[in-house]
């Protein structure tokens, strides 16, 4: 009874049961904050508007499969026409096909915004850091929602959470069909809160208004 | 003869009624521990309720060794919430951030792209081939509860088995710290 082994035992299963009560009350205290964020975004400028023949979202996967090192000492891209349509890098023997039929287009934008926000009401003791980010709402009469995410940014910390930042969209602006002309949409800033332990909770402000002009340039 | 009476005389002293006892308190604990991952199984409506994070792909957020706590709803899946997808011919549930949805009108039926934090590029790499948006049947629950350094047991246990059976025979409930794991 009094072994080493039984001590160890206890002393471990004590100390997990404490650790555990402390991290479930540290979550609870996070539910006792009310955040009051604040945020305004203005879009500066439309850069282009463009139609494009094949998708530009591949494009952007094969550079990163490039770009990821596959241990390249020999040999080099081809590119091969599979069967069924499909368009292949070939890298030695190894086909990287990453590619849909090629008759797909798509109309992307590019927009330069300036964000203004103040975050600092969501730290609390208990967080780690915020993830925040900025999605454009829309709707086509294929899709009841569309919501694409334009820009995100991870602030760590209580200090950096007021900030102002003047960015293009950090990812593309890209419709599934060629319903962007002329089309009203929503700037949403969503934040998610990812704590030091315990329950993320997540968040969002909606500002409406924006428009994507009529015409492609 | 002799050394039969002394076999006999050695099975009869194992006190087999102590073996016995041994034997169902550690099937009482095991299944009690099936009981309680299959009551997390239904009441969280995911089919693994809590995952191991093995890659880096989350950083800062979610490093390496911290276990997620998922949940399932039919809630529609939207921008900014963390999901848990099994890719066809992948055995290992990914767990990445939502980044474009797109729902059907009159159906429930949507399209969605994911993106690591930490990655550069979104998840198109990792889906099957040809394959460009996860469908809702992909996604096997959301990330609702975070526990930093826990899941550091899961992944020394899997990458060294030898510490489980060694594990069986000191303590019983360590094995049912048995969950999947992540990648990327």
């Amino acid at each position: 009874m009094h072994s080493f082994g039984f001590r160890a035992n206890a002393v471990l299963t004590f100390g997990i049961t404490i650790l555990a009560f402390i991290c479930a009350m540290a979550s609870v205290s996070d539910n006792f904050n009310s955040p009051r964020p604040s945020a305004e975004i203005q879009i500066l400028n439309i850069n282009w508007f463009q139609k494009q023949h094949g998708n530009d979202e591949e494009i952007l996967s094969l550079k990163l499969a490039v770009s990821l090192d596959l241990n390249v000492d020999v040999g080099g891209w081809h590119e091969v026409n599979m069967p069924d349509r499909r368009l292949c890098k070939v890298w030695d023997v190894v086909p990287i096909c990453l590619f849909s039929p090629i008759d797909v287009t798509a109309v992307m934008a590019s927009l330069t915004m300036n964000i203004t926000a103040d975050l600092q009401s969501l730290f609390t003791w208990n967080t780690k850091q915020v993830f925040v980010f900025i999605a454009a709402e829309y709707e086509t009469p294929k899709n009841a929602l569309n919501q694409v995410s334009l820009w995100d940014a991870i602030i760590p910390a209580k200090e950096h959470a007021k900030f102002w930042v003047q960015t293009a969209n950090k990812y593309r602006f890209v419709d599934q069909g060629n319903n962007l002309r002329g089309k009203h949409f929503n700037l949403t800033l969503h934040w998610h809160v990812m704590p030091k332990t315990g329950k993320m909770f997540a968040n969002k402000l909606v500002i409406p208004g924006y428009r994507l002009p009529e015409e492609y340039r | 003869m002799g050394w039969i009476g002394d076999t006999v005389d050695s099975i009869k002293s194992i006190q087999v009624r102590q073996l016995l006892t041994q034997g169902v308190s550690l099937g009482m604990i095991v299944t009690s521990a099936l009981i309680i991952w299959k009551a997390l199984m239904c009441f969280t409506g995911s089919e693994s309720p809590v995952v191991v994070v093995l890659s880096g792909s989350m950083e800062p957020g979610f490093k390496r060794g911290d276990i997620l706590f998922l949940h399932m709803s039919n809630d529609p899946i939207r921008t900014g919430e963390i999901v848990v997808f099994n890719v066809d011919g992948r055995e290992i549930p990914i767990v990445h951030r939502v980044i474009k949805v797109h729902e059907r009108q009159e159906t429930e039926e949507v399209e969605v792209l994911t993106k690591g934090d930490n990655n550069y590029g979104d998840d198109r790499l990792l889906y099957a081939q040809g394959q460009l948006w996860l469908q809702r049947h992909h996604i096997m629950g959301r990330a609702v509860g975070f526990l930093p350094y826990v899941g550091w047991v899961t992944i020394i246990m899997t990458e060294k088995p030898i510490i489980k059976v060694f594990s069986a025979f000191v303590d019983g409930p360590s094995l049912s710290l048995v969950t999947v794991d992540d990648e990327n």
